[in-house]
């Protein structure tokens, strides 16, 4: 719901919104420039001695204005000439042109009306208004999203144009959001809503009638700081009965151009002052660092409205079209749906069509239209549930829990949970979890126990397919093909092999970067600024869905290099293995950002097994900072699969790794890598204590042995692995 | 180039001293490129004594900024009542007024003044831009303002 009332202002205000920020970001230049280059009165300086200042050079001068950035101008006649100049206040000269800036004019107009008054005013104002909800419901959404209002700045994962949108919202939203508050004050103000008018003293029935006081020896001017004025109207040469009018921060006042007497004053009032308050927040006039900062801010607006639109268009485009979607009273299964950003969705149509071409009436709908009293004829429901941050439900199964807990049913259909998520997560898959402990203790039967799909795993939903099939009595074949990015075609250009004698056959492949015209990878169909711990993926001859690699190495090293070990029977790693230097395979890279090895400081505890060397040997190689980095690496043996074993010694000796721990696992001696850590325990709970982050790349069982030994070796310490994980500093890449 | 008419009925002190005897005057008033926004002009008529008789024309639709047309303001109190029925859009620069209003008789060669204040954004303020007395003779006779009308000229 808050999600609809973000997306529509957005797309619809889009266009004037980025003329409103741009429009801001130029105008926030000119208070700053002014107050910079305007000749400043020395502190002190009383508006008497001014005006007498200006009057003794200009004795003409009709008026005298001072702006909230101190810059001084007068407008004087000389005989029948009318003239005007930024005025020294030391010496009362002109030292500038007072002529209004016609590029601030026109950015001005174009600001608050698009050149078309007041129609344009009121455009410009719906569009604020638009702003404003933007701002409110991004803050809604972002809160959601990291968890709390006290996550605020947490760290961000996900698709580079989403984490760039809330990188940007979640620091500019609050000069966005002043921004378009004081612009709709303005508004009302200007179309005269607001009883903000400055009072005016009613002008004076008597004056003295002579004329020629010296201006400084009126009392009032004499005790008016030049930093409070604002405006001397002086009055007209041949006029007796005109006066001085003076206004200054507290309110506007008439002197007797005679006597110099007080002859009437009205203070400011209450609302006027709020309105002065409002425009200078806005203008950045009298403010000016805060203008250029609200400006900085409006910059983030286009940047925003870019991505925002990718994300709407990547959303749309990858919401699915659902065939023979059967009334929810006569489906025999009830598909329920979970998802935040549209792929849950996508494996939901695939299991729906296999359902249906298996002859089965399905009805596949949203977790939030979760209607329990219309299945009349279903057999069995099936959830498929994402989870939104800390274990909150997303977007498409709001208030889902809350109806369950409160259905009784004479008939339960049975209810089968699939959860959707990223294992590098610590709630990982938690919504889904809570779904199926609550069903089942509502006393739902079900076909298959609670199971998990990591990373959009399409093999995980194979296996989960089939024994969902078995349990119906169908077979039940889910091939699911998510829309894939455009492959590039990767020439190989070296190969080194390793394991061939511990029946490990394993190589380190090294390919080409492809060459991408300029104009490709501006429209990003290259293959990006790739980092070490990113993800290759390849799709092999005769299979639809790629199978991903860790990349070892990054794009500023100018090759693509991965370590693959063949399986009996494998698809990929088989063609992959068979590649000779020449030959090309089709491969596209995917970011996997919680994978990267940052570009702070802090010392590096790398441990892998195997293959899983491969984007930490990427690391280690891009270490040109001398960052410590520690490398626990597991292997088979030394003479045959000790994989980039001359490169480390190299590494070491250039500095780049700071330490090496090997373990071996065939031999007289077997040890596991979880053994070396044990053994380096102290050294290893020291350097995390210090703040060092863990990585560890490899397969399931030896991250699982890896996060029980950290356990142990940090436990004396006080940490564990999941707060370590919470914090983002123990981050795995398991497969 | 504006063509309006106005019938004078509200601003009594201008149709009282002979009420049946009126006629068609046309003022122009044309802007000089000042290079600033479109400019308010307030058009008013004071006696032989100077005192305030009443409103022709404002040029501006918003009466927040009224107030910078110091000398109608003061002589008016900022009272829109003056000018209700006869305000219409503020004038561009290098822009042409162009307005028609039935005077009466009496207020011709009979001391009587007609100012324009003019007020223009972010701009020195104008008031009494013009001041010219209402004569038969004078008729015709371009004026120059101060700073921002390029010449006023009344007909009949």
């Amino acid at each position: 719901m808050i999600r609809a009332f973000h997306r529509w202002p957005g797309l619809m205000a889009l266009a004037l919104l980025v003329i409103l920020s741009l429009s801001g970001t130029a105008l926030s230049v000119f208070p700053a420039a002014e107050r910079l280059s305007a000749p400043q009165a020395a502190a002190g300086l009383n508006v008497g001695d001014l005006a007498m200042r200006i009057s003794t050079v200009y004795p003409g001068v009709e008026q005298i204005k001072r702006s909230p950035s101190g810059k001084v101008t007068a407008f004087w006649f000389d005989g029948d000439t009318p003239g005007s100049a930024v005025i020294d206040p030391a010496t009362g000269q002109g030292v500038g042109s007072a002529d209004p800036n016609a590029a601030l004019r026109w950015l001005t107009n174009l600001h608050r009306s698009l050149f078309l008054d007041d129609t344009g005013r009121i455009a410009m104002a719906v569009s604020a208004g638009a702003m404003l909800m933007l701002a409110i419901s991004g803050c809604l959404l972002v809160t959601r999203r990291v968890g709390g209002w006290r996550r605020w700045f947490t760290r961000l994962r996900g698709p580079l144009a989403g984490r760039l949108h809330v990188e940007i919202a979640r620091v500019a939203v609050m000069g966005l959001a002043l921004s378009s508050v004081t612009a709709l004050w303005m508004t009302a103000s200007t179309f005269g809503f607001l009883p903000d008018a400055g009072a005016t003293p009613d002008f004076p029935a008597q004056v003295s009638g002579q004329t020629g006081v010296p201006l400084n020896t009126i009392a009032t001017l004499t005790q008016t700081p030049v930093t409070e004025l604002r405006d001397l109207s002086f009055p007209y040469a041949d006029d007796a009965t005109d006066v001085f009018t003076l206004t200054t921060d507290q309110g506007t006042g008439y002197l007797d151009q005679g006597t110099g007497a007080l002859l009437g004053w009205a203070d400011l009032t209450g609302w006027a002052r709020v309105s002065e308050t409002i425009y200078m927040l806005h203008t950045g006039q009298g403010a000016a660092a805060l203008g250029v900062v609200m400006g900085l801010m409006a910059l983030g607006v286009p940047v925003m409205g870019v991505t925002g639109v990718l994300l709407w268009w990547a959303k749309r485009r990858s919401s699915p079209r659902l065939r023979h979607n059967h009334p929810a009273s006569v489906a025999d299964t009830i598909i329920l749906v979970g998802s935040e950003g549209g792929s849950t969705w996508s494996f939901a149509a695939t299991l729906h069509t296999a359902l249906t071409q298996a002859d089965q009436k399905v009805h596949t709908t949203d977790m939030a239209s979760f209607d329990p009293g219309r299945y009349a004829k279903a057999h069995r429901i099936i959830v498929l549930a994402a989870t939104y941050g800390d274990g909150d439900a997303p977007a498409s199964a709001k208030g889902f829990l809350d109806t369950l807990s409160k259905t009784d049913l004479a008939i339960m259909p049975s209810m089968t949970v699939l959860g959707f998520g990223d294992r590098s997560f610590p709630a990982f898959c938690a919504f889904a979890a809570a779904v199926s402990e609550v069903s089942e203790a509502k006393g739902w039967k079900r076909l298959l126990h609670f199971d998990t799909i990591d990373r959009q795993s399409t093999h995980d939903f194979t296996r989960w397919g089939k024994a969902l099939g078995e349990a119906i009595g169908i077979d039940l074949q889910l091939i699911h093909q998510p829309v894939l990015p455009e492959t590039q075609a990767l020439t190989l250009i070296s190969r080194r092999d390793y394991g061939a004698k511990v029946q490990a056959p394993t190589a380190i492949l090294r390919f080409a970067l492809p060459h991408v015209s300029s104009w490709r990878r501006l429209t990003g169909r290259g293959l990006g600024l790739f980092q070490a711990g990113d993800l290759l993926g390849i799709v092999p001859a005769g299979a639809s869905v790629p199978r991903f690699y860790s990349l070892a190495s990054a794009r500023t090293d100018g090759f693509i290099e991965i370590v693959v070990r063949k399986h009996a029977g494998g698809l990929c790693s088989g063609q992959l293995m068979a590649l000779e230097a020449g030959d090309t395979m089709a491969g596209f890279v995917r970011r996997n950002v919680t994978f990267h090895a940052g570009r702070d400081a802090s010392p590096l505890i790398l441990i892998g097994a195997g293959t899983g060397i491969g984007p930490l040997a990427g690391f280690i190689r891009g270490n040109a900072g001398l960052r410590p980095m520690h490398l626990f690496f597991g292997m088979r043996h030394p003479d045959s699969d000790f994989l980039y074993g001359t490169d480390l010694d190299y590494w070491q000796s250039q500095g780049r790794l700071a330490a090496l721990s090997t373990a071996v696992s065939r031999g007289v001696r077997q040890t596991y890598v979880q053994d070396t850590l044990r053994a380096d325990g102290a050294n290893v709970a020291d350097l995390i204590r210090e703040g060092a982050r863990v990585m560890v790349c490899g397969g399931r069982d030896m991250a699982a042995g890896v996060s029980e030994a950290l356990a142990d070796i940090l436990k004396p310490a006080g940490l564990t692995p999941k707060a370590l994980k919470a914090e983002g500093r123990y981050v795995e890449d398991v497969y | 180039m504006k063509s309006l008419l106005v019938a004078l009925s509200l601003t009594t002190a201008l149709v009282m001293p002979a009420m049946a005897m009126a006629r068609p005057v046309t003022l122009t008033t044309t802007l000089s490129n000042y290079g600033g926004d479109g400019a308010y002009l307030a058009l008013y008529v004071t006696d032989a004594a100077g005192a305030y008789a009443g409103s022709l024309w404002m040029a501006g639709g918003k009466s927040k900024y009224y107030k910078h047309m110091t000398d109608w303001y003061r002589a008016t109190n900022g009272d829109t009542a003056q000018i209700d029925g006869i305000t219409g859009a503020s004038v561009g620069a290098g822009r042409t007024l162009d307005i028609s209003v039935d005077l009466s008789d009496a207020l011709f060669d009979a001391g009587y003044v007609l100012h324009i204040d003019a007020a223009v954004e972010n701009m020195r303020e104008s008031p009494k831009e013009v001041s010219i007395p209402l004569t038969t003779d004078g008729a015709g006779t371009p004026v120059k303002g101060r700073r921002y009308i390029a010449d006023f000229t009344y007909n009949m």
